[in-house]
């Protein structure tokens, strides 16, 4: 079967995939993320363009889309289920594909008590697992959810996440298997900095050999300071942050040399765990740093697979 | 039951402004068991009324009456006299009774003294958790008796969202995570395999999405004759 | 002025009858309200009072842990709490109501008491209510 897509060429290909995340701006100006896309491009294999992310109000992720195909680099639209029914989720997939974008995560979306509009009325008409399946019977059997024939099925290459790190633990990777029974071709982590319960992680998932059914990237989150740090394991929901990285980060000489360090280090581990087949980094706000972090990592240059169509 | 609670009072005092003969009614049902609108309370509110009323020279005449279901017209009906007179009627039944309270009295201006909150349990004296969606279409059979429409932030069918930490939810720390108490029900109930099976995109047309809800109890609903030889008022 | 005071029997008025055989200096301004309990104190009740005019009310009760039925004057206390923010929101000020307590021995306590709502209602003025009403 021809790839919807680079990112689906790389991995299907066996080779180690780099994505990357880009934050849509907070305002109409799509000039940073031209920037980003510019400065980025050839060292991730595909971008992931955020939704709304953490509830804040940005660019939309399908414009934010549309912005990187311009500008010659493959976009992974982020598709939130807080902000759309059924309706527009299927929808923006048809629109998506339509433009040239043709790898959309399906994810549940942070609660909106988290962003800048909490007193929003959330939709959840469908949770990530339902995405999937809505989005796959749309691509393989050319229907809306409703039953009506589409007349002309999207091209989709259709991601999920997983948090490692989250509980119940023993049914982490339980929810990982329904995510790719649903319809999960590649699988993003939240980053990791706990690597021991990644690889428990791990472990359960090749027990159940779902590395051979779904091509996982392994999430990683360069730290800017021991502050930030912190603020991972403190605030954000989901985290696992070790004591030991945060000492390291309060000792070093200089945190964002030593933030990049870590982030390397850790990306050379990944490489070495069996069933991780790529890596998804997370430079929030710190975008300018992926390409060195690719570099030293050992994973540039990029294959090209597919040129983006646009 | 229904949760409700008590609006603040300048709240109510700013809702009653431009009328002056206020009846306070109160409801002996889930109100009064969540200490918003029963008998006592309907007392307090009207009696701070009155103190309000007298400190301001307001003159309201504040009257106050408590029944027994204000959500049934029978019990609502009973109180014709005590709404004679009346220019407004503080209801401190949820909202249903508030409405049923308009329906029977149209032209009276019924203004709403508590928030209906949810349907739930008292928890502990003084504590009430909501625990049911009223999404029509129930599916506790499936996740352990705990409602996931109710009790996840997000209603999630199909387990824990990644912000489910140590049993909590990711919207604040005292609020548990549903799915994480749907999984320990059904770990003990040695049923997780349903934890593993998919839900499918839920139906919400017997939910709030598909417009008010009427219910019909065929059996129970008189025909024209039926209401003529029986008298039944409409 | 006047001033109304809510009082266990137990405790408080047994010290205000204390105080009065000893001599002690009560205010004249205070009523006692007699009350088997100050759990048997309701909102209605102290909202009332002021809507009668009382310049300030208060309740009595026994020391906590000391109360006859266990727990009277913690839930006492809960209720002055709620009605002092129904007073705030009605339009009175609530330092005009407090909750105390005190041992059926501490006769100088329920002086000190009444003097303390005595120089609440001289900092506050009388209760308004008195004007608008006459």
């Amino acid at each position: 079967m021809k790839a919807a897509s680079n990112l689906q060429g790389v991995l299907d290909s066996g080779q180690f995939a780099v994505t990357a995340e880009i934050g849509p701006p907070k305002g109409a100006n799509p000039e940073v993320l031209r920037k980003h896309a510019r400065n980025m491009k050839g060292y991730a294999d595909a971008f992931n363009l955020t939704d709304n992310q953490t509830a804040v109000v940005r660019l939309s992720s399908w414009a934010a889309s549309l912005v990187c195909l311009q500008e010659g680099v493959e976009p992974v639209m982020q598709m939130a289920c807080r902000d759309r029914n059924r309706i527009a989720i299927q929808s923006d997939a048809l629109g998506a594909s339509a433009l040239g974008v043709r790898n959309v995560l399906c994810l549940t979306g942070d609660h909106q008590i988290f962003g800048n509009q909490k007193e929003a009325k959330n939709v959840y008409d469908l949770d990530s697992i339902q995405e999937l399946m809505v989005l796959r019977s749309m691509r393989d059997e050319g229907k809306t959810w409703g039953g009506d024939t589409l007349d002309s099925a999207p091209q989709l290459y259709l991601g999920a996440v997983e948090n490692p790190f989250g509980d119940p633990f023993e049914f982490r990777v339980p929810r990982l298997a329904k995510k790719v029974a649903a319809g999960a071709d590649f699988i993003q982590t939240q980053s990791i900095y706990d690597m021991e319960r990644f690889e428990t992680f791990m472990d359960q998932v090749r027990e159940r050999g779902l590395d051979r059914k779904v091509h996982i990237l392994a999430g990683v989150l360069p730290l800017k300071s021991a502050k930030a740090a912190l603020y991972m394991k403190n605030k954000v929901s989901g985290m696992s942050v070790p004591d030991e990285i945060i000492d390291r980060m309060k000792n070093a000489a200089d945190p964002k040399a030593e933030g990049i360090k870590l982030c390397v280090e850790t990306i050379e581990h990944l490489k070495q765990v069996k069933g991780v087949h790529g890596v998804h980094i997370m430079a929030v706000a710190w975008e300018e740093k992926v390409p060195e972090i690719v570099r030293e990592a050992g994973l540039h240059p990029r294959p090209v697979m597919m040129e983006p169509e646009h | 039951m229904i949760i409700a609670e008590q609006k603040p009072l300048n709240e109510v005092i700013e809702m009653l402004e431009g009328h002056s003969r206020v009846l306070v009614v109160g409801c002996r049902s889930c109100v009064a068991v969540c200490l918003a609108g029963g008998e006592k309370e309907a007392g307090i509110l009207a009696e701070s009324l009155r103190l309000h009323s007298d400190l301001k020279g307001k003159e309201w005449e504040v009257e106050e009456v408590t029944l027994e279901r204000v959500c049934e017209k029978e019990w609502v009906r009973g109180m014709d006299s005590d709404i004679e007179g009346k220019d407004v009627v503080l209801s401190l039944a949820c909202g249903v009774g508030a409405q049923v309270i308009h329906e029977l009295y149209p032209g009276m201006f019924v203004v709403p003294g508590v928030n209906t909150i949810s349907m739930g349990a008292p928890e502990e004296q003084g504590i009430y958790l909501e625990k049911c969606g009223g999404c029509g279409d129930c599916v506790l059979h499936l996740t352990g008796g705990v409602c996931p429409v109710a009790r996840c932030s997000k209603s999630l069918m199909n387990g824990p969202c990644g912000g489910s930490q140590n049993g909590k939810c990711e919207i604040d720390p005292d609020t548990p995570c549903g799915w994480d108490q749907i999984y320990r029900s059904l770990k003990e109930l040695n049923r997780l395999d349903l934890m593993e099976t998919a839900i499918p995109p839920k139906n919400w047309r017997p939910s709030r999405s598909g417009g008010p809800r009427k219910t019909v109890r065929k059996e129970a609903v008189q025909t024209d004759e039926e209401k003529k030889i029986r008298g039944a008022s409409p | 002025m006047r001033i109304i005071g809510f009082v266990c029997r137990d405790s408080a008025l047994v010290a205000a009858e204390q105080a009065g055989a000893m001599g002690r200096s009560i205010p004249s301004s205070a009523t006692l309200v007699e009350m088997p309990c100050t759990g048997r104190v309701d909102a209605v009740h102290i909202l009332r009072a002021f809507r009668e005019g009382a310049d300030a009310v208060f309740v009595a009760g026994c020391l906590e842990g000391n109360c006859r039925y266990q727990y009277g004057n913690i839930e006492a206390r809960k209720r002055v709490t709620l009605t002092k923010s129904q007073l705030q929101a009605a339009g009175l000020e609530p330092e005009r109501l407090e909750m105390f307590n005190l041992a059926s021995n501490q006769e100088w306590r329920f002086e000190e008491i009444v003097k303390e709502m005595v120089s609440r209602v001289e900092k506050l003025g009388p209760n308004p209510i008195g004007k608008v009403k006459t």
